[in-house]
């Protein structure tokens, strides 16, 4: 009896323990994170002030500036958003709304989920080889625009296409009903009801897109930009591209540059992330 | 789901097109239209990867003309860049490698505990809550992970490993790890959810205690689950790039040492497209022959982690 007793006290301590193991593999990231983004805040408190976004490149590290990054990231977010999202979109509507199980569809649909799990510098090759010299279009914002719509492509597909499944189909079937063409249901009765959702997964791609510097690399954005680019087929810069710069350089007042841009970088992406929160919540509030 | 196919048997069915508006009328046309260019924004993805293996194909096959397979595949060094040339793939994977094999080691532990809490100990609330927060992990641009590894964990491990150098592989893999592991954590939680509560009440049942049904039964119970987890995650660790150009080092050595500078695939796709290398040269198509090798690498781990996915669904 009394032997008993111990080895369930012994389980209970081993219970105990593992569930303290288990706690401290959530902590641990989360604490990481919360000391990554500390030591960026701390370290970019050297730099960023207003003449840091304001201010061009510099060889001197306290006069350098990401003006030039800043323009180019706006540009080349904006151009791929609107590469991306009708297509995507598009995509998506075909996929949920008219081939919901036909062969072409899921070959459409295994190919996105393989897609999805290409890496991202691969995304840059394609661009090098396909926009850059193929197309014609040179080192220009236009085929980094187009190689950054391809990579985020299929999270615009794979999220439009969710926020579509969970329109009722009694909102089809009424309209139809009414006499409606399949276009008619789709564009006033579904996309309507889908919108916030697509939005939502619309940010979440741009907000992708903002931080990719891999295929922008290969591609060929350049570091030492001096001026704003002047149209689609201008070179240009990125935020991340400017940040790979300064980090890979040896002076230390370099590394507080690269902090104060990835501040400004994190900052303009938690923006976007309270924009799809509020559209999420604004749907949760149309829905109950 | 009976709704759902009833629609869909419906939606296809002669009737359905046969009630819509007719062919021919301005407005049957314009359906047909919208229906044509829809169906080519879907197949636009399939476009893409015909796209990608073109690219790949294309610029790889001048390669392999004056470099042959024999070394690529043969040789223990790689420096296209340098005067005395050698085109042996075998540095650059190895250094792949062992970062993917740290990312691993700290990601497997970490994301596989954190999906136990989640499933089997957290309140429905704190679930809530810690979800989304470790999928922030997943969503920082890597450049931070590289900007981090070189200048906050380099630092921190010299102080513990002796022999650290400045760049190793050691710390870009230990930040990758950090950054997969929501990915192992959500992909296995799932699994873990998937597991029916009546086995665990079995256990129960049976006299078992807590450690003892979640080691005995539910995790062999998901362990599909659990593997696809890993496989995309080793994917996602091969194909990483920032991370490893940055705090890696940039240069291709056969090692198996963590403490020194190595190359990685990917980083030295990058590293060639910093510099000035000409269109045409040996040297640009190199960087398409890793990449060739880098897909193909990572599309079989890719394959392999959605086919045992399907499988773990069906069984």
């Amino acid at each position: 009896m009394r032997h008993a007793t111990r080895n369930r006290r012994r389980e209970r301590f081993w219970e105990s323990f593992f569930r303290k193991i288990c706690l401290a593999a959530v902590a641990l990231p989360l604490l990481i994170l919360a000391g990554l983004l500390l030591n960026v805040l701390l370290d970019a408190a050297q730099r960023i002030d207003w003449s840091f976004i304001s201010s061009y490149p510099s060889r001197k590290p306290a006069l350098a500036g990401i003006l030039p990054a800043l323009v180019g990231s706006f540009y080349l977010v904006s151009l791929t958003a609107a590469i991306a999202l009708p297509l995507g979109i598009g995509a998506a509507i075909y996929l949920q709304e008219y081939r919901g199980r036909s062969r072409i569809a899921s070959l459409i649909e295994v190919n996105i989920a393989n897609l999805a799990g290409v890496p991202s510098v691969i995304y840059g090759l394609l661009g090098l080889g396909l926009f850059v010299r193929t197309v014609g279009m040179g080192r220009s914002l236009i085929a980094g625009a187009c190689t950054l719509a391809l990579l985020v492509m299929p999270i615009v597909i794979m999220t439009a296409r969710e926020a579509l499944r969970t329109v009722p189909n009694t909102l089809r079937e009424a309209a139809f009903a009414l006499g409606a063409t399949r276009w008619q249901a789709i564009r006033r009765v579904v996309m309507p009801q889908a919108l916030p959702s697509i939005l939502t997964g619309a940010i979440l791609a741009i907000s992708r897109a903002i931080g990719e510097t891999a295929p922008l690399i290969v591609v060929g954005a350049l570091t030492f930009v001096t001026f704003l680019p002047d149209g689609i087929d201008a070179p240009f810069t990125a935020l991340p591209i400017q940040i790979f710069n300064w980090v890979s350089r040896p002076q230390k007042a370099f590394l507080y540059n690269a902090a104060a841009g990835i501040v400004v970088l994190l900052a303009t992406m938690l923006v976007l992330n309270a924009i799809a929160v509020y559209f999420r919540h604004r749907l949760q509030r149309r829905w109950s | 789901m009976a709704i759902t196919s009833s629609w869909r048997a419906y939606s296809d069915s002669k009737a359905m097109r046969a009630s819509a508006i007719k062919r021919g009328t301005p407005r049957g046309i314009g359906e047909r239209l919208i229906e044509f260019s829809l169906t080519g924004c879907g197949l636009l993805s399939v476009l893409t990867t015909l796209g990608i293996l073109s690219v790949l194909v294309i610029e790889t096959i001048p390669f392999f003309r004056q470099v042959s397979l024999a070394e690529f595949l043969g040789d223990s060094q790689w420096t296209p860049l340098f005067a005395e040339k050698h085109f042996g793939i075998w540095p650059l994977l190895v250094g792949t490698l062992m970062t993917m094999l740290v990312a691993i080691c700290v990601a497997l532990p970490l994301g596989l505990f954190a999906a136990i809490y989640l499933s089997e100990f957290a309140k429905p609330r704190t679930r809530q809550i810690v979800k989304p927060a470790l999928e922030v992990l997943a969503g920082i641009p890597t450049i931070v992970y590289g900007y981090f590894a070189l200048v906050v964990v380099t630092p921190m491990l010299q102080k513990i490993v002796p022999g650290l150098a400045g760049f190793n592989a050691l710390s870009p893999g230990i930040v990758m790890g950090i950054m997969i592991v929501p990915m192992i954590s959500s992909i296995s939680e799932d699994a873990l959810h998937a597991v029916p509560n009546g086995l665990r009440e079995g256990a129960y049942a049976l006299g078992a205690g807590r450690n003892a049904t979640i080691f005995r039964v539910v995790l062999p119970a998901a362990r599909g689950g659990i593997s696809v987890a890993v496989l995309l995650a080793i994917a996602r660790a091969i194909g990483e790039t920032m991370i490893v150009a940055i705090a890696a080092g940039q240069q291709p050595r056969l090692t198996f040492d963590p403490r020194v500078p190595v190359e990685t695939m990917t980083a030295y796709i990058v590293q060639v497209s910093m510099g000035d290398t000409p269109h045409g040269t040996l040297g640009y198509q190199s960087i398409f022959a890793v990449g060739a090798a880098l897909f193909v690498v990572t599309f079989v781990i890719n394959a392999l982690g959605h086919r045992m996915a399907r499988h773990a669904v069906s069984s």
